[in-house]
């Protein structure tokens, strides 16, 4: 059962595995053209390099054994068995770690290997390098660990809250003051405005409203299910360090936290960007990537790790569970009065990114709308269910399901349409939002409700030309009745996202532009560390040089740690960012070489800057027309400027209080649903799913049209199908058999309109787009199938059960 | 054990197979041709879709020894085996060329199971002289490929682009 290498060799094979991620060439147009996406054609063709695709003649196979249980004591780990089995060339645990036993992106608490204790089902406890992965498996099988079992402690309220609650982490945790932490408490944000502010409470409020509506809602944990499994490829380099090749959505957030749990320096542990198959949150964390680089070290040999499907829904962080309670009132003209909401963030066992989960819940809990007077506390707690961090949409998400099924139920309460409801509160420029930061951007809000109730209606059933095809019915051909019992429904969903990082985060991105002339053409090298994922960065890198240098011949280096880092692929930010940074280091060279201008004598000395410009290849004079082309201009040399481009600051919120501007940018996104129900079976088609957005500045306009739609069936799959079932601490649905994300045949036609409302502060004008419609689309397709059923609906995802109303 | 099977119309042989492997293992791991994608490996998503004696399966669902003395096609091999290709000198076939220019991809993860899916439905469809299939029909063939990144809207729009393009090369009269 040894390892035959592979029989025909891999043409990347070798040092320079993974190479062809990431690699592309040129780009066809500037902003705001689409040109086609430099990796579409490899991707296209299957010769993509994908983290799961590296390979490496003499590789081994790394594998991890998870714990069987939740919540245990850790007795003893006996890997001489193990190791005994032949092909197996290491197995190591939490004594093997050479550095830092605790890593976390914000806060240090989760084990590289388990020692002491679990804190959920499918922690690492140990992991193994073996020949081929079933050599890795049998080993797995042989290594013995004697557990003490504990309770879970899987109430995300009781360990919030009662006193008597066990402690996930009893020895503690690095303590953060400024999160009002006590208890399993990670993180406690209050936000008080108005009247709450002053002291009173909500009876006081409730006095002077004329309609009052209270809800409890739970969004259940989704899971991001890109499709692309955890996976990389650690090398061990002869100077001691180790490269490793992965898929993750930070470079240089892994690297920081890797070095030190290896106890090497940051530099010996060098980073490439392998090709991503998609993120969506579950790449901030790290997976493996420690695992693989110890593996490597110790053996010397390649390793390489890849998750399969099972594993990868314990391999990565989930999106937060939630329990909300809300209440609103309203004066008897539907202008909302107060708000007061409770929200529990199930944070499972690790901190990972929960406080700033925390952060965004508060601080956008009331969406938006404007509320005189607001109370909100968001809680994020520690359990012992799996971690929960960051998912597209990152509290935001949460909060959006609750805030707007609360709409609606205020509007039926009043007898209103929901979109006049949401028009006569909705936020503008100028308004303040929760937390008093006043909104200094373009929020055409009203003007987006309008067009998307404006949108054509799909034809009714009355209307199809089979009306009894059963791919019309919910259900479609597998599972219907013949649609006796199918009503159809309406609802509308609004949701305001913050973009890029908040709270005073030091939010940078770093690019490398290299000008020069090959082969008697103009062109111009990008290099970022910024991680493609999928959402199109590399084309929009390119497509900024193309505009700020007016070259055609644009290559964007594969993002890695030889350049500075370039912050996260998340929060919709790397557009606004890296995008800044790339526009800001094309300036550079440009104002060096209109100096190279002067310098030739083409221009006079004095010669004012902004009548040059980079056109077409050329340098050109707005009074003189083309002085010269570029690549003679440039000669034999080459311009080359690194910048780092940061967006204006942000303030922590105030811990007490919930008050200041935390935010960068507000992105918003408004959906109308359209569905029929079998209220007999519970079963819910989507007919149609529209959508408005402002983005500020369309950079790549069909780009952008698939990160809407994509964000849109992700929010579907929230609303209709998508939960992760935790029972105990256990997940019970770890497949894509029994958790399912919405095929083609759920996904409805999606129209999309998109408004460029400039926000003045941003480059381009452009505003982060990949988030505010997964926010949105959960509610307006929950709205849609209580409009049919007339049922209150009060979680995320609906079940079956909920419609047909079994169990009532 | 020794499996031996044509992929893409070469003849290959792996060595040494343990029992357990899949063909979409012994493709990527042994034969270097990791195009075939391991989103599930549980047949749940189709990005690991190939032809086997010219239907489609999942390589993940196929023991590597069912595989052996037949004809394996993948994404590596489409482009140069089969559907009415673009130009001459292209790498891609229309179904590979219409998801580029079309926006269907994304990261890409699910794109080599797509293909090679959408190109068997013009198979039985366009290239065998039938009509254009409409939008229910182009759902129910990909309705075993999972996507996550594009909500299917760019899909369904390179697959139709890819048939009319199909429709008019065999109304010309000449596949490729
Ligand atoms: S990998 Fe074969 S169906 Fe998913
Ligand atoms: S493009 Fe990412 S899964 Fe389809």
């Amino acid at each position: 059962m040894s390892q035959t290498p592979a029989a025909r060799a891999r043409g990347d094979a070798g040092s320079a595995a993974g190479t062809r991620a990431g690699l592309s060439s040129t780009a066809r147009g500037g902003v705001g053209t689409s040109p086609p996406r430099p990796d579409g054609a490899l991707k296209a063709a299957g010769e993509f390099a994908f983290s799961s695709d590296m390979w490496m003649e003499d590789m081994l196979w790394g594998m991890t054994l998870r714990s069987p249980h939740p919540h245990a004591l850790i007795r003893a780990i006996d890997t001489a068995e193990a190791l005994a089995v032949p092909g197996v060339h290491a197995v190591l645990t939490h004594e093997d770690v050479p550095g830092e036993k605790r890593y976390g992106l914000e806060t240090r608490d989760q084990p590289v290997l388990a020692f002491g204790k679990v804190r959920y089902k499918g922690e690492p406890v140990a992991v193994v390098a073996a020949d081929h992965p079933e050599t890795a498996r049998r080993a797995l099988a042989r290594v013995r660990v004697d557990y003490e079992v504990l309770e879970p402690i899987a109430d995300a309220r009781r360990a919030a809250f009662d006193p008597d609650c066990p402690l996930v982490h009893e020895e503690g945790v690095p303590a953060h003051p400024e999160y009002n932490q006590r208890g399993n408490i990670v993180r406690h944000q209050p936000v008080r405005t108005g009247a709450f502010a002053e002291g009173a409470d909500a009876a006081d409020l409730r006095a002077r409203a004329a309609a009052v509506v209270r809800g409890e809602y739970r969004v259940g944990m989704q899971d991001q299910a890109f499709l692309g499994p955890e996976s990389g490829l650690a090398v061990p380099a002869p100077d001691g360090g180790v490269d490793l090749y992965i898929a993750t959505q930070w470079l240089h957030v892994d690297q920081s936290q890797i070095a030190p749990c290896l106890g090497l320096e940051q530099e010996r542990v060098r980073m490439t960007l392998a090709g991503v198959g998609g993120a969506f949150g579950a790449r901030e964390d790290l997976s493996m990537q420690i695992h693989a680089c110890m593996l490597a070290l110790r053996t010397g040999r390649p390793v390489k790790f890849v998750y399969n499907r099972e594993e990868s829904f314990f391999g990565h962080v989930h999106r937060h569970p939630a329990a909300m309670r809300f209440e609103h009132g309203a004066d008897a003209d539907g202008r909302l009065l107060y708000a007061t909401l409770e929200i529990v963030l199930d944070g499972g066992a690790y901190a990972s990114t929960t406080a700033a989960v925390v952060g965004v819940a508060s601080s956008l809990g009331v969406g938006p709308y404007e509320i005189p007077h607001v109370s909100v506390d968001a809680y994020g707690v520690y359990t012992t269910n799996p971690p929960c961090g960051a998912m597209r949409g990152f509290g935001a998400v949460q909060a959006c399901f609750g805030y707007e099924s609360q709409m609606d139920r205020l509007a039926a309460k009043l007898g209103m349409h929901p979109v006049e409801l949401r028009r006569r509160n909705a936020l503008a420029q100028g308004s303040r939002v929760a937390t008093g930061q006043r909104i200094d951007m373009p929020l055409p809000m009203a003007e987006m409700l309008e067009r998307v109730r404006a949108m054509p209606m799909p034809a009714r059933r009355g209307e199809l030309a089979d009306p009894a095809d059963p791919r019309t019915l919910p259900g479609g051909l597998a599972n219907t009745s013949r649609g006796e019992r199918v009503v159809r429904g309406v609802g509308y969903g609004v949701g305001l996202k913050n973009l890029c990082f908040s709270e005073s985060f030091d939010d940078y991105s770093t690019a490398r532009v290299r000008l020069e002339a090959i082969g008697g053409e103009p062109a111009a090298l990008v290099h970022t560390a910024a991680a493609e994922v999928g959402q199109g960065l590399v084309t929009l890198q390119g497509q900024i040089a193309h505009t700020e240098l007016g070259v055609e011949r644009v290559t964007v280096h594969p993002a890695d740690t030889s350049v500075g880092s370039a912050g996260s692929s998340s929060a919709s930010r790397q557009s606004y960012v890296t995008g800044g940074a790339v526009k800001a280091a094309c300036e550079a060279v440009r104002e060096r070489v209109f100096a190279l201008v002067r310098e030739r004598g083409l221009v006079a000395p004095d010669h004012p800057a902004g009548d040059l410009a980079l056109e077409g290849g050329k340098v050109v004079s707005a009074a003189r027309g083309v002085l010269a082309p570029l690549a003679e201009v440039l000669g034999t040399g080459a311009v080359e400027e690194t910048r780092v481009f940061r967006h204006r600051p942000t303030r922590a919120l105030d811990p007490t209080t919930g008050q200041g501007d935390s935010h960068v940018q507000f992105g918003m996104c408004v959906h109308r649903a359209v569905v029929d129900v079998d209220v007999e079976l519970g079963l819910v088609k989507v007919v149609a799913l529209d959508a408005v957005q402002d983005v500020g500045r369309a950079m790549h306009p069909r780009q952008l049209l698939g990160q809407i739609q994509g964000g849109s069936a992700q929010g579907l799959g929230l609303a209709l199908m998508e939960e992760v079932q935790v029972a105990d601490g256990v997940i019970r649905n770890p497949s894509f058999t029994d958790y399912l994300i919405p095929t083609i045949l759920d996904t409805p036609p999606m129209r999309i309109e998109v408004l460029e409302h400039a926000d003045p502060h941003a480059p381009y004008g452009l505003r982060g787009a990949g988030e505010p419609p997964t926010l949105s689309s959960t509610p307006a397709i929950v709205a849609a199938v209580r409009d049919a059923t007339g049922r209150p609906l009060t979680r995320a995802p609906v079940r079956p059960e909920d419609i047909a109303g079994v169990g009532d | 054990m020794r499996v031996a099977f044509t992929v893409n119309g070469e003849d290959m042989a792996a060595e040494d197979v343990w029992p357990g492997e899949s063909l979409l293992y012994v493709l990527r791991e042994r034969l270097g041709l990791p195009g075939s994608k391991n989103a599930c490996e549980q047949g749940e998503c189709g990005s690991c879709t190939v032809y086997l004696d010219g239907v489609t399966v999942c390589a993940c669902m196929v023991a590597a020894g069912q595989a052996a003395g037949r004809a394996v096609r993948t994404v590596e091999g489409l482009a140069a085996s089969g559907g009415a290709g673009p130009a001459p000198d292209s790498r891609l076939s229309s179904v590979q060329e219409a998801f580029v220019e079309a926006g269907a991809v994304q990261c890409g993860f699910c794109t080599p199971g797509l293909v090679v899916q959408a190109d068997d439905l013009l198979a039985r469809t366009v290239r065998a002289g039938g009509p254009a299939p409409g939008d229910a029909e182009i759902r129910e063939a990909l309705a075993g490929n999972l996507c996550r990144c594009t909500g299917y809207e760019k899909i369904i729009e390179a697959v139709r682009t890819a048939a009319e393009h199909e429709e008019r090369a065999v109304r010309r009269g000449g596949a490729r």
